[in-house]
């Protein structure tokens, strides 16, 4: 490295290595890049005087501003929610019935209220509201206890067979496994899938039709029309809770089950359960 | 069209003394022939005033580009009571874009974005015509660099005398000059910053706000970030900016050819360099017409000899050749000593004075007895520009904006978008029809409100419902849509169980504005079930 080599052609000196013959000139940095980098050195140290930095032992530098993200978070939280005061506290205020007729409250609150179930509901529910087996669909119109925006609202917050709600909602159907004879448990399940124009195969319609008279009208309905105040579901039509054909009705009369859902006021707060009834009566089957 | 003979060569002045010309001891500062290392610090320029047809030229260009931008934003333009008076807006908060009569919303954008590719085009036709036009005469850095050499002169003089105040020591004269100068760029680059503000809100509102501090801080900002690269690519940077950071002239090196018109030394006719003809026929040397007065050198603002040859600082402005112009006009020799020409006639002109290379230049050969160009002497034809290459761009130029043009005449102000919903992608309602769930937006692209018909083609027996809309399913839905925005829907379309036919079918959301018969059309798809498929009708 003592000799210095310097290029013929350009006239630059090079930096002495050597590569199969081939050197590389030892041009200088350009001006404006030195000092570019100069500076980010110096910001970096002064990062490190205003930043949390430097690593101690059980703990760090603070630096002098004590910036840390979460305060800057909770700042951007308490910002965005004032922000938000407006809206909220008219939801607060206001009943579920008077939400849904304004439009910008409306608008407001189902997407609140989306933003909700997604967290609280979607486990039983499904992510489109859409349901399974035991857990009601709530995008159609067949509503067990009211689809009215009030009525949704007053389902959620106090819940469907919830034992810590005294004012839950409450219905229950006797076990008919115990009550009536196997014959007629066949028939009336029958009568009932026959109603909806399902296929039967093994009970009598007709027989079963006596056996529904007796034994079921009281909540049903005469018409199996189901009764909105008992939470009795409807028999005449499309939509089946607990499954549809006539096994799943033979199982359900013999012995029913009931699904339960919490009530939700004490988990969520009186808001944020009006503002989860705007989003689920928007879905398209409210009334 | 020549011009190398602009003039006929003045023949009783033809024997002008050499001494009449003012000879400048001038070293160019970038020379290519002497080429300073890297380590050393940047040597100031002090270009001279240049005079002559393209620094009128010049003038006119930067009164034009600068009026443009000054002034474009103070131009009102009445749109109606629902959409803002300016006549070229950005207006980002809202998303839109206004230029005078035409309106644009975010979706067409490629509106902009081919306008950018006619520009890119435009640069590519003009650069392999005339050359570096582009550099020379209007971009920003050259402009502005032009309008800051003009406070310079004013403030310290011209060329001898700022290099004079420039080597003197301190003084209260140094101070208030320099003082002046430095406030008066600064002075620039704020309004520079300033207008290129009023072009994302309305100008007069903002100027109040700017001046009762109630503009918003990014405003500020902006004026100051512009303030200052104006100053310190303006002011303190100047040719080093063209030199050193703009990638464009690399590109533009790329787009010349051999017919491309470049300023251009012709040293067929200027070699050997002589002080004196009279001198040099004394002495019996042969005498070219560039007596060497560097006139072209002091007034380059690139710092640059042009005699030694075409060179990367060169930003062709053309001083050089108003420069040479004038001394040749003096002298009463022609004009064009320095001229725009293409290097295929300049090489001619070079093979012929230099007898194909055989010998020096020998300049009597290109003239005949009576000192005029020998016919052989190659001259500026308009008719290179138009060649392949030019024609090709010209076309593609055209093409993009003849299909820009079409889209904008064509286009519509009334749109329907529409999104299925895919969860759940259908519903079974209690007496067994199935719903289907869309997000239909409406684009009201027009400043007046309108009332739009949505309504169903196709799918038989369907009909809407709409949240928040207290009408009757229906199939025909009358939206009042709001001047100059979107409408979002959410409808949803239902289907009688005996009326579905397929699980998936074909059906179209019309939106329609009934008095302008203006419409648009979505195809949209609704699903059932396969369980759900009437078979007696399939």
């Amino acid at each position: 490295m003592a000799d210095k080599h310097v290029d013929e052609l350009s006239g630059v000196e090079t930096t002495g290595h050597v590569w199969d013959g081939i050197r590389e000139l030892n041009n200088p940095l350009p001006r404006w890049w030195v000092w570019t980098f100069y500076a980010c050195i110096v910001w970096a140290f002064a990062y490190t005087i205003f930043y949390p930095a430097w690593p101690l032992l059980t703990t760090n530098t603070k630096g002098i501003w004590n910036v840390t993200n979460r305060a800057v978070l909770k700042d951007e939280l308490t910002a965005a929610s004032g922000g938000q005061k407006v809206f909220v506290d008219k939801i607060a205020a206001m009943p579920v019935a008077d939400i849904i007729k304004d439009k910008s409250l409306n608008e407001f609150a189902a997407a609140a209220g989306a933003a909700a179930f997604k967290v609280n509901c979607t486990p039983c529910h499904g992510s489109g509201a859409q349901g399974s087996v035991g857990y009601p669909n709530l995008n159609d119109n067949d509503w067990l206890w009211g689809g009215s925006a009030d009525q949704i609202y007053t389902t959620i917050a106090h819940g469907i067979r919830d034992p810590q709600d005294p004012a839950t909602r409450v219905s229950e159907m006797p076990a008919f496994g115990d009550i009536l004879k196997p014959e007629e448990i066949l028939n009336v399940a029958a009568y009932v899938a026959d109603l909806s124009k399902q296929p039967v195969t093994s009970g009598n319609p007709a027989a079963g039709k006596e056996v529904f008279a007796t034994n079921c009208v009281a909540c049903h309905g005469d018409q199996a029309q189901g009764n909105r105040d008992l939470g009795a579901p409807n028999l005449s039509d499309a939509i089946w809770l607990k499954g549809s054909g006539e096994a799943a009705i033979i199982a359900q009369v013999t012995k029913p089950k009931h699904g339960v859902m919490p009530a939700w006021t004490a988990r969520l707060g009186d808001t944020t359960v009006k503002e989860l009834a705007v989003f689920v009566h928007s879905l398209g089957g409210g009334e | 069209m020549n011009i190398y003979t602009a003039d006929e060569p003045k023949k009783e002045a033809s024997n002008a003394q050499t001494a009449d010309v003012v000879r400048h001891d001038a070293e160019p500062v970038n020379s290519a022939k002497v080429r300073k290392p890297l380590y050393e610090a940047r040597k100031k320029i002090f270009p001279k005033r240049a005079e002559g047809r393209f620094r009128q030229f010049k003038w006119i260009v930067m009164l034009v580009t600068l009026g443009i931008y000054y002034l474009g934003p103070w131009i009102r333009w009445d749109r109606g009571p629902f959409a803002p008076d300016q006549a070229i807006l950005i207006d980002l908060a809202h998303r839109r874009f206004y230029f005078f009569f035409i309106e644009i919303w975010p979706q067409e954008f490629f509106f902009v974005a081919g306008l950018l590719v006619m520009a890119g085009f435009g640069l590519f036709l003009i650069t392999s015509a005339v050359g570096r036009a582009w550099c020379g005469y209007t971009c920003p850095q050259t402009v502005w660099v032009d309008l800051f050499l003009v406070v310079e002169r004013f403030i310290e003089g011209d060329r001898n005398a700022r290099m004079k105040l420039d080597k003197a020591p301190w003084s209260f004269e140094k101070i208030w000059k320099r003082v002046s100068k430095h406030a008066v760029w600064i002075a620039i680059g704020v309004s520079t910053g300033g207008a290129w503000i009023f072009y994302f809100a309305d100008a007069p509102q903002l100027l109040l706000d700017l001046w009762t501090f109630q503009a918003p801080f990014v405003a500020y900002a902006t004026i100051g970030i512009l303030t200052a690269t104006t100053y310190i690519f303006g002011g303190l940077m100047r040719e080093q900016v063209c030199t050193y950071m703009c990638p464009w002239p690399r590109i533009q090196g790329a787009m010349l050819d051999e017919s491309s018109l470049t300023v251009t030394y012709n040293d067929w006719r200027g070699e050997p360099r002589t002080h004196g003809t009279k001198k040099a026929a004394a002495e019996g040397k042969v005498a070219g017409d560039c007596v060497d007065c560097n006139a072209c050198v002091v007034v380059c603002p690139m710092g640059i000899d042009i005699r030694d040859g075409q060179q990367l600082e060169c930003i062709t402005c053309a001083l050089c050749i108003d420069a040479c112009d004038g001394v040749m006009d003096k002298l009463g020799r022609d004009k064009g000593l320095i001229s725009y020409a293409t290097l295929a006639d300049y090489n001619a002109n070079m093979a012929l004075a230099t007898g194909n290379g055989a010998h020096d230049i020998n300049p009597n050969i290109v003239r005949d007895a009576d000192g005029h160009f020998h016919n052989k002497v190659k001259h500026f034809n308009w008719k290179i520009i138009f060649r392949a290459r030019t024609l090709l761009y010209m076309g593609v130029w055209a093409a993009v904006g003849i299909g820009l043009l079409v889209a904008l005449l064509s286009r519509d102000r009334l749109e329907v978008n529409v999104l299925h919903d895919r969860n759940p992608q259908y519903v079974l309602e209690s007496d067994g029809s199935i719903r289907n769930g869309f997000t239909v937006r409406i684009l009201n692209m027009i400043p007046e409100p309108r009332v739009i018909v949505l309504s169903l083609e196709g799918l038989e027996g369907a009909t809407m419902k709409i949240n928040g809309m207290d009408q009757p399913d229906s199939r025909s839905f009358d939206i009042a849509a709001d001047p100059d925005k979107a409408v979002t829907l959410k409808v949803y379309v239902t289907v009688p169980r005996d009326r579905i036919h397929d699980d998936e079918e074909h059906f179209r959301f019309i939106a329609e504005d009934k008095s302008s018969n203006e419409h648009d059309v979505y195809k949209a798809v609704f699903n059932a079930p396969a369980g759900a498929v009437n078979k007696e009708h399939h």
